[in-house]
């Protein structure tokens, strides 16, 4: 990655129990969780995590329950307290701040959104999206107009005076992340913000996501179990299992090239087509010879190529990023790249 | 001659248990021995437990058992001035608070109090249903004469169950903020509630005058005070862990927390406390008036010492009316808070 690192995390462990520090020299020695279980009655929750979080993209953590991701999060923030580890913000050691500075850095710095929006019941929809700055001891007049810009950029228009119980999943969760934006963070930490949502109002929070990193460039943080969520939401995708980080990296390249077979189950079920991109699969090249049937973006879906083919397999096509051209597209390679690697023949030796 | 006897032989103790002097305080058995001359034979059936009165027979160096009853009172007693000195200054805040309660619901003219009690309980409960019947039950009340009496209560009621409160919820909070608090008092709130009322109303006799009023108000401050820390305590613990985490997430300190999210949020159960304590309170009126407390306890009093019939079931018809108020205005106001926070 050549961006800005915004977090970055170091050597980070967590381990639950009564007397971790013991627990932790036998991980490093190499117990693992099950073993830490039976013989120590200690829960590895974070086993060695390095993960560097590019600044103004969005990160997804991904990985099935019990994988560590909630607890991982909750480290960025501090509202878990690691075994032991560094987590860097804007080139400082977070784990080393007091009080005073860890709340600083909550409320000015870091925001967060969780599953189940967490609102304050007892109050209105607009001193909910305005918390931050009260918080600090704004009064609601003035943080009024700017907790109001958020809510209706997230579609809560006049709103505002409504109580969280009287609104929807998908609208609380709204002023949930109107409540983040609010704080006007760099960064904004989101606990499977959406997996309480029923299927359509998660696409629809989803394109609202995609539309305000588009407009703001936040360093988002993202959890999710789900992958295609994860694959539409990443920039970096980082995937953990049982408390370690099995796999990080571009989350297409993930895709094309899973290094253990853990992943590979995840990734057999996954609409490839929807997923991959073209540059993915496209063989670089500047001097675009041969005949061609026509022009793809780099960044189009594999999906929208086969449309536009009308699955005719013998094209190909010219692929362009920015009017340049930058490669070739063949339809017989394209199909190939719809089928997981397993499944393709080219079975792979595990272990 | 006694069961135990050998005991201390064998033990080789005889000596240190020193002679039976013969005089002092003897048991029915050795007067028995004495009558008719002959030592009782005690079969094995009839064997006594080992007490303190068994064991004094044999060796009369252990005491009997009603020394510990009077060591116990004589300890109050020598503490009891030292304990006044602190507790006396400390406590007079309340004989006044009660003292000017009485004076003001009293003086107070009938015409003025009873609108000013349904005003309360609209502004309250927000319930013209309520406010008919607290006009009825303290119409009612006062068509009977009674309504003297009624408003004594009131006033003891709305001096201690503030009082309750006012240190009830804080105590409540350090038990929901420290599990040590927490393990340290539920032994104490445990023995308030189950201790019989009439017991804890005996040394308060003895540190106290009678004709004060702290000496009935302590005794239903302790007893009614307990709902209201369990239920506080157990509100504040039962606040939505995510909303606490979500309020940690957006750096509140400890007291924007307590005061912006734990106290609201725990707010129905603290009402439900102090519905029990007012409830509790009501209860304690009663049996406060033993010890001087006025009210319609008194002619409860009355009707049981002089068996007055009517009088004892009117008064404690005015209590249960009493009762049936404080308790609808009360979950009145928990229902509007209820449907304030869903």
């Amino acid at each position: 990655m050549s961006d800005n690192i915004k977090i970055s995390v170091r050597h980070l462990y967590k381990i639950f129990g009564d007397d971790p520090q013991p627990a932790l020299e036998m991980v490093k020695a190499g117990m693992t969780k099950t073993e830490l279980m039976e013989q120590e009655q200690h829960v590895l929750g974070l086993n060695d995590i390095n993960v560097d979080m590019p600044a103004g993209r969005t990160t997804v953590i991904m990985g099935l329950s019990g994988s560590g991701k909630s607890t991982l999060i909750r480290h960025l923030n501090r509202l878990i307290e690691p075994t032991s580890g560094e987590v860097w913000v804007d080139g400082e050691n977070i784990l080393e701040y007091n009080e005073r500075q860890l709340r600083g850095l909550r409320q000015h710095k870091m925001s967060m959104v969780f599953q189940k929006f967490a609102l304050l019941p007892h109050r209105t929809v607009l001193q909910n999206a305005g918390m931050a700055p009260a918080v600090e001891g704004k009064s609601e007049r003035k943080y009024a107009d700017e907790a109001t810009k958020w809510l209706e950029r997230v579609g809560l228009q006049g709103q505002g005076n409504q109580y969280p119980h009287q609104l929807s999943g998908g609208m609380q969760q709204r002023v949930g992340i109107a409540r983040a934006l609010t704080s006007n963070s760099d960064i904004m930490l989101m606990d499977e913000a959406f997996s309480a949502l029923d299927p359509l109002i998660r696409t629809d929070m989803q394109n609202l996501l995609i539309d305000l990193q588009a407009e703001l460039q936040k360093t988002v943080v993202f959890i999710t179990h789900d992958l295609d969520e994860a694959l539409k939401l990443a920039d970096h995708l980082v995937i953990l299992k049982d408390g370690f980080v099995v796999q990080q990296g571009e989350p297409q390249h993930i895709l094309l090239n899973p290094n253990d077979p853990y992943i590979e189950d995840f990734v057999s079920d996954i609409n490839r087509a929807r997923v991959l991109r073209v540059r993915s699969v496209m063989i670089e090249t500047t001097d675009a010879e041969g005949e061609v049937s026509g022009e793809v973006d780099a960044d189009d879906t594999l999906e929208s190529v086969i449309s536009k083919s009308e699955g005719d397999t013998t094209r190909r096509y010219r692929v362009t990023r920015d009017g340049q051209p930058v490669g070739m597209l063949d339809m017989r390679r394209l199909v190939r790249a719809l089928v997981p690697r397993d499944a393709s023949g080219e079975t792979r030796m595990t272990g | 001659m006694a069961t135990y006897d050998f005991v201390f032989e064998a033990l080789g103790l005889k000596e240190a248990c020193g002679a039976d002097d013969g005089g002092g305080l003897s048991s029915m058995a050795d007067l028995m021995g004495d009558a008719t001359g002959e030592d009782q034979v005690v079969s094995l059936w009839d064997t006594p437990f080992p007490s303190l009165d068994a064991l004094h027979e044999a060796c009369p160096a252990i005491p009997q058992s009603r020394e510990v009853t009077r060591g116990l009172e004589q300890g109050f007693l020598n503490i009891k001035d030292s304990l006044k000195v602190v507790v006396d200054p400390l406590t007079q805040p309340l004989s006044w608070a009660l003292n000017e309660a009485l004076w003001i619901m009293q003086a107070t003219p009938w015409w003025i109090m009873i609108p000013l009690l349904m005003l309360i309980v609209y502004l309250v409960g927000r319930s013209a249903k309520l406010v008919v019947l607290v006009a009825v039950c303290f119409g009612f009340l006062a068509f009977i004469d009674y309504y003297e009496y009624t408003m004594q209560t009131l006033a003891i009621i709305f001096v201690c169950a503030f009082i309750c409160v006012l240190f009830g919820v804080p105590i409540g909070i350090a038990m929901s903020r420290s599990d040590r608090v927490q393990r340290g008092m539920i032994p104490v709130l445990d023995m308030l509630q189950t201790l019989p009322p009439f017991v804890y109303l005996i040394p308060l006799i003895f540190l106290f005058s009678v004709t004060e009023p702290k000496l009935y108000g302590i005794a239903i401050i302790l007893y009614a005070m307990v709902p209201v820390i369990r239920l506080t305590d157990l509100g504040i613990r039962l606040v939505d862990q995510d909303v606490i985490e979500a309020a940690d997430a957006f750096g509140m300190t400890k007291r924007q927390k307590l005061y912006g999210v734990q106290i609201p949020l725990a707010l129905p159960n603290i009402m439900a406390g102090v519905n029990q304590t007012i409830m509790m309170s009501l209860a304690m009126v009663v049996i406060a008036s033993l010890v001087s407390a006025p009210g319609l306890g008194v002619l409860v009093l009355r009707g049981i010492r002089s068996l007055e019939l009517g009088v004892g079931l009117l008064s404690g018809l005015g209590i249960v009316l009493l009762a049936i108020i404080l308790d609808r205005v009360t979950k009145a106001a928990l229902a509007r808070i209820n449907a304030a926070q869903k």
